[in-house]
């Protein structure tokens, strides 16, 4: 049986070695301990040790826009982000709405990625995501899916929304739905109000989320089948959900980091950098989904890495594509909300790893024997500057561009696998 | 004064001082406009590329007639004519003028943030003709230097009436910028659906009805009204929209004595602005147009010359 310890490492503020035997979690043994040469050894450096984090709404772009990011550097920027499994939206070209397409990125993730990090598509709850007809959900499901989203051109049909959610239920599977009603939101490039107004520039109120999360969450509670509401962004969405909530409706939710730390001043200067659907809100809606995470109205942060090419965000802002590259950058955004006392690193633990695990179905790691090990040891001081070299990501669309983040992934282990080390052990 | 500015994005970025430096500049050249000969030579061997990515006919010609009246080289060049017809970038077309060196380029668009946008990226100055929603710096400057000279410079206390689709106007977000910050009591008159998002946060008093809104008023600027925004499901006809918001006569029987109307048109006679008093003695419509020929001369002459100072005029 292999074993692989890995000493000089906190688990819960207490130092020790963290021991994986055949590639599954063993043992924490706290304190020193004694090692002989015949161990497998990888010094922790003193790294905080936190479960392997499970991102469940990326954009990996391929196949069909592979300039952007393809699975190959999708997956390198995730295992440097500290994850171990990405959920994969469907918007490629062509769409996800085959098992052609599944298998592909599957395939691709076994070529570059064979320890991981994982890819695992999300198929189109629609085909073509057109909105007008279910693809061929089982079709997915059985070429390896996890979960059916239209996510980018949300279904606006109620009827058909209602169907989809009940075809994918008999399936057992999940459906990820992104709020938006696409007629409050028509055109809009920005948060609707005071700076969109200044700005001239159009809004997209939050009534387009929040009025289909509505609907989402009256389906859900009609039909008593679950429904996931991705990358929530207001105050009064989180309203609704905790709502949903008290009054056992299936519905889970997640936001990201972008909406936990950024708010539409971002936008000032017409800074395309900043230009995300849903967009990024006010303060009081930062507080309130600040305020969900840490009461578990909202269960998940995702990152809903976007990435974009450089040239493509060169443009007046109307006219530039939505989305933040985020895979590089979000555990290190995330460890801001741990200093400042909004969560801990518990309840990042769950945010981030073991709540999407349990949600989708994956191995949760929480350090128990026979847990899989997929762990990443994190650098809480080190200070790092989010530059094009140090983002592992193709697209550098982030708006910390430049600036100094605090906490750094130093190695990221997947099935008792190293697959990402920063650590310098010469 | 010297000029420091690199380029021209918007009214905020100018001080009232600099306000009145352009004023003052461009009453220069009002003068040189009632010549005979109207043509100077302190531009000569300037190159002003005028870059209308969007249709206008007064303010191209406008800033065409006044470099070449500073003996300046104007060169055209519209979306329609441009390699941006075939999928070039913004950035990429104007990088490539700019590698022919001109000493200004001025810009409209469609699209907020656009003149800011090329400006970040070119060395040559950028004067925004009009972006999107956004900004439309030179007619406000318009605007206030025809005021200017109907109120003596003193705008300090005037009421002033802005009237029509406020949400989609830049020329109303530059205007509310330059009279505000000349002293004005700023009102603007529309209906909820073309009232911008957050003007409650705007310096300004907000009116949904013309008879209230022009009590007092001492200028009233009526806005063009797109027809699509009937379409678009804002209005719920043309004929409605001017039922209330047409601006006649009868509607200033409660405003000032002196009171003055403008439109930066083109105009929608009988939807905006009646055709009788956008013709009678109180109308500036086309003291504007004057006005905007003489702003645009102070302008380029500024934003070429920098530094260079007002006894240059007289000297060309």
């Amino acid at each position: 049986m292999a074993t692989l310890k890995i000493t000089n490492v906190f688990l819960n503020d207490q130092s020790g070695t963290l021991i994986i035997k055949d590639n599954t979690i063993d043992s924490f043994v706290q304190g020193r301990m004694s090692l002989d040469s015949s161990d497998n050894t990888f010094d922790g450096k003193g790294c905080t040790i936190m479960p392997g984090l499970i991102d469940v709404h990326v954009h990996l772009r391929e196949p069909g826009f592979e300039y952007k990011e393809d699975i190959n550097s999708g997956l390198g920027a995730a295992a440097g982000g500290g994850f171990s499994r990405v959920m994969a939206m469907a918007n490629t070209a062509p769409v996800n709405d085959n098992s052609a397409v599944t298998k592909l990125m599957l395939e691709k993730n076994q070529v570059h990625h064979p320890y991981g990090p994982y890819v695992h598509p999300v198929g189109a709850l629609t085909r073509n995501l057109q909105g007008k007809e279910l693809a061929p959900l089982a079709e997915l499901k059985d070429a390896g899916c996890k979960a059916f989203s239209n996510d980018g051109l949300p279904v606006q049909d109620n009827e058909l929304f209602r169907r989809a959610m009940e075809y994918a239920s008999d399936l057992d599977m999940l459906v990820i739905d992104h709020c938006e009603d696409s007629y409050l939101a028509a055109d809009g490039v920005m948060n609707e109000g005071r700076l969109s107004g200044y700005l001239g520039l159009k809004g997209i109120p939050t009534t387009a989320e929040s009025m289909q999360a509505a609907r989402d969450i009256l389906l859900a509670a009609y039909l008593d089948t679950p429904v996931h509401l991705a990358h929530i962004s207001c105050e009064e969405s989180v309203e609704l959900i905790a709502w949903a909530r008290e009054k056992s409706i299936p519905v889970t939710a997640e936001t990201c980091p972008h909406y936990l730390v950024w708010d539409e001043e971002a936008v000032q200067g017409y800074n395309t950098l900043a230009k995300v659907n849903p967009p990024l809100r006010t303060k009081k809606d930062v507080l309130a989904l600040r305020h969900a995470v840490k009461s578990g109205v909202i269960s998940i942060i995702a990152t809903d890495h976007a990435p974009h090419a450089d040239f493509e965000k060169e443009v007046p802002f109307a006219q530039a594509p939505n989305g933040i590259s985020g895979l590089d950058t979000a555990l290190s955004i995330c460890l801001q909300l741990v200093r400042d006392g909004v969560i801990n690193l518990s309840d990042l633990c769950g945010l981030m790893s073991h709540n999407p695990a349990q949600l989708f179905g994956f191995p949760v790691n929480r350090f128990s024997k026979g847990d899989p090990a997929d762990f990443i040891l994190v650098d809480m001081e080190k200070k790092w500057k989010v530059t094009s070299e140090s983002m592992l990501s193709k697209s550098k669309n982030t708006p910390c561009l430049g600036q100094t983040l605090q906490g750094r992934v130093m190695a990221n282990y997947i099935g008792g696998q190293k697959v990402l080390s920063r650590l310098d052990h010469s | 004064m010297n000029w420091t500015h690199k380029d021209l994005l918007d009214i905020e970025s100018l001080s009232i001082e600099e306000i009145q430096h352009i004023f003052h500049t461009s009453s220069r050249f009002i003068e040189i406009n009632s010549r005979s000969i109207k043509k100077v030579p302190i531009l000569k061997g300037k190159s002003v590329v005028l870059f209308f990515a969007e249709p206008s006919t007064r303010t191209k010609t406008s800033f065409d007639m006044a470099a070449k009246r500073l003996s300046a080289d104007s060169f055209s060049l519209a979306t329609s004519g441009s390699s941006l017809k075939k999928g070039e970038s913004l950035k990429d077309t104007v990088l490539t003028l700019q590698a022919m060196k001109p000493d200004v380029i001025v810009m409209r668009h469609n699209l907020s943030g656009s003149a800011g946008f090329i400006s970040k990226h070119l060395k040559c100055s950028v004067i925004n003709a009009g972006d999107g929603w956004h900004a439309h710096p030179t007619q406000a400057l318009l605007d206030g230097l025809t005021l200017n000279q109907v109120w003596h410079s003193n705008f300090t206390g005037k009421n002033l009436l802005l009237l029509g689709d406020i949400a989609h106007s830049r020329v109303a977000r530059s205007d509310i910028k330059l009279f505000t910050r000349l002293g004005c009591n700023v009102r603007i008159c529309a209906p909820r659906t073309l009232q911008p998002s957050g003007v409650d946060t705007w310096p300004v008093k907000v009116y949904n009805n013309l008879i209230d809104a022009c009590k007092g008023v001492d200028a009233v600027i009526s806005l063009r009204l797109q027809l699509e925004r009937q379409k678009a499901g804002l209005l719920p006809d043309i004929r409605e929209y001017a039922s209330r918001y047409c601006l006649s006569r009868h509607h200033l029987c409660n405003a000032g004595p002196d009171v003055r109307v403008m439109h930066p048109g083109p105009i929608n006679r009988g939807i905006e602005i009646s055709s009788e008093l956008a013709d009678s003695k109180d109308s500036l419509i086309l003291d504007q147009v004057e006005s905007g020929v003489a702003v645009r001369m102070a302008l380029l002459f500024l934003y070429c010359t920098g530094n260079k100072n007002e006894q240059e005029i007289q000297e060309d």
